[in-house]
């Protein structure tokens, strides 16, 4: 008798340990399916400076708001529930308000974690997203005038935005001066998305993985290679043979001095290869 | 248990208003006092602390972190600065003395709407509900951990009520009070106690700190109990009180030494025979016969 009941009270603890688990263990999954859902930001959402990578960040912050507090500008903000990134994790928006570059960087050093990394001491290393350009179409500069709000409220002016010069085609006769990102200086503040004058703005701050390319591992600048050799890695250096489509030919001198010209007689604009139908 | 007597009428009697409800005023003035005080900075621009549960800053020099949400920081690889690791340590420490879930019943902000959901449950009537074990909390804990570690991140912060709510309190709420709330409802319609006694991981590490805490409430005047059950009724972990309240048959001393007992003092509170007080733990004789235990007991007003 003893034995028996002894027997199925263990039976009953195995079946409500298993039952627990089950339970726990299907809670657990969803939960950590949708953790993985949270883990990417969304475009608008840029972190504090010295933010580590998002996946490092979200290990690393404990959601506490020391750099909330110690920002003197107000700018972080801790996500809510119905934010679309981690809970409780600190983020701006920066057509919002940006941030104000502070030199003492105070929210990096409130932070208790690292989760805002404390080897960030001069802010202009920051990386907090990357500026992008992204709409020519109603870029005032782009369209020949001269806004260049963006290009004068940057922190990092001339190394982190420049006008770049080009011809405008339409007018023909002035010179277009596009804003021009360069990541390796942008420290991602957003002052430049907060200032631009447009309903919506034409350049916008984004998490750097969203904003920047990557070449492949393997590719290399010939350019670059050719000076850190001091010389020309293909010897003897050949003079660069253009493909033209027959009867094409450059007027003089070698390379892209001169304007091609197409020869007097009229010549069908298409190329040899696709005489006949070899495509 | 006389059916239709309120719980804690005797002890209103014999002890008057305040005097039955002693802890539970100081158990809130703590909890709202901790609360006011974070509130002061965001509302009043006095900076005394700063931060939330997650981590503190007391007057600029004072670091306090929450252990548990700093363990599953380090699970996922990160090794915190400094402050925050000297934080915890600070937080396990007071809670080793103290008594782990005195986290529970004098900071938590939520177990102030726990115990809301509780005492409904006893003024409605609202009885039964789903049954299932006390220790799903620490399988829940276990998997918060693990997942930390799995996942890299710190997952359990997503949906923690806990942090949400003080965090949100402090911080803007957001649609955070749709996850309180549902704590509080199920807590009332569907498991008594079912959040703070029988899910939350919260709870469950802090009591895990505390196995071993000096401050314990111990049945000291155990010789007295008339068996009107209103501790066991108000208890939130009732299960606690049994062995030191009736062991004294089989030798068990009078202290609660289950680390799932919150020492909120409800106990000591409601009961009319003055049974129950704080103690510290090495008070734990099962006294021979005679009433008076030798523990310096703090609830017991002579
Ligand atoms: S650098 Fe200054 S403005 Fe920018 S987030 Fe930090 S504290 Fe705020
Ligand atoms: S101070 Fe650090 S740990 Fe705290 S919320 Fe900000 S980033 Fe996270
Ligand atoms: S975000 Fe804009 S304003 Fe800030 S550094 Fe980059 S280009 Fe300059
Ligand atoms: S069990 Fe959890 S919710 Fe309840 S009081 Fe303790 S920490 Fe707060």
């Amino acid at each position: 008798m003893e034995a028996t009941s002894n027997n199925q009270s263990r039976r009953q603890f195995f079946l409500d340990v298993a039952k627990a688990a089950c339970g726990i263990g299907m809670f657990g999954l969803g939960l950590g399916l949708y953790a993985r859902q949270a883990r990417a930001l969304p475009p608008t959402a840029i972190r504090p400076p010295g933010a580590l990578a998002e996946a490092d960040f979200q290990g690393a912050c404990i959601r506490c708001g020391m750099c909330v507090r110690d920002c003197p500008y107000n700018i972080l903000e801790l996500a809510r529930p119905e934010d679309d990134l981690a809970t409780g994790t600190p983020y701006f928006v920066a057509r919002k308000i940006p941030c104000e570059m502070c030199e003492d960087i105070p929210c990096v050093k409130a932070c208790p974690t690292g989760a805002l990394d404390h080897k960030l001491t001069d802010i202009n290393k920051a990386k907090m997203g990357l500026a992008a350009l992204v709409d020519q179409e109603t870029c005032l500069n782009f369209l020949g005038l001269r806004c260049d709000v963006c290009y004068r409220v940057c922190p990092v002016i001339d190394k982190a935005i420049t006008l770049e010069r080009t011809h405008n085609v339409r007018t023909t006769k002035h010179t277009m001066f596009l804003p021009t990102v360069h990541s390796e200086h942008c420290t991602g503040c957003g002052k430049c998305e907060k200032s631009c004058v447009l309903e919506v703005a034409a350049i916008k701050v984004f998490p750097i993985n969203l904003a920047k390319g990557a070449l492949g591992e393997h590719y290399r600048l010939g350019w670059e290679e050719k000076q850190k050799a001091g010389a020309s890695l293909v010897a003897p250096e050949i003079e660069h043979q253009y493909n033209l489509p027959e009867g094409y030919k450059y007027e003089q001198g070698p390379g892209l001095s001169g304007e091609a010209v197409p020869p007097a007689a009229a010549q069908p604009a298409v190329p040899k290869a696709l005489h006949g139908d070899q495509l | 248990m006389s059916e239709n007597k309120k719980i804690g009428a005797d002890a209103l009697m014999t002890k008057g208003w305040l005097g039955a409800h002693r802890w539970l005023l100081l158990r809130r003035a703590s909890q709202l006092g901790i609360l006011a005080l974070f509130l002061l900075g965001p509302w009043a621009g006095l900076w005394l602390i700063k931060g939330n549960l997650a981590y503190s800053l007391t007057l600029e020099t004072l670091p306090l972190a929450d252990p548990y949400v700093l363990l599953q920081s380090l699970l996922t690889g990160h090794v915190p600065e400094r402050l925050a690791l000297i934080g915890a340590a600070l937080v396990i420490g007071l809670y080793v003395v103290i008594g782990g879930r005195s986290y529970c019943s004098w900071v938590c902000p939520l177990n102030m709407l726990t115990d809301l959901a509780a005492w409904l449950r006893r003024r409605l009537g609202i009885k039964g509900g789903a049954h299932f074990s006390r220790n799903t909390r620490y399988w829940l804990l276990a998997m918060t951990l693990l997942l930390a570690a799995a996942t890299g991140t710190i997952v359990w912060e997503m949906l923690n009520p806990v942090a949400m709510l003080h965090r949100g309190i402090i911080f803007g709420l957001g649609m955070a009070w749709s996850i309180v709330l549902a704590v509080f409802l199920f807590d009332l319609f569907v498991s008594p106690d079912g959040w703070c006694g029988h899910l939350c991981p919260v709870g469950a590490f802090y009591s895990l700190i505390g196995k071993a805490s000096l401050l314990r409430v111990s049945a000291t005047q155990r010789a007295a109990c008339n068996d009107c059950m209103d501790c066991f009724a108000v208890c939130p972990e009732p299960q606690v009180i049994k062995p030191a309240l009736k062991g004294q048959a089989k030798g068990i001393g009078p202290l609660i030494t289950s680390h799932n007992c919150t020492n909120c003092g409800r106990c000591i509170d409601v009961c009319s025979k003055d049974v129950f007080g704080f103690a510290s733990r090495f008070n734990n004789k099962a006294e021979v016969s005679a009433p008076q235990g030798g523990a310096t007991a703090l609830g017991n007003r002579s």
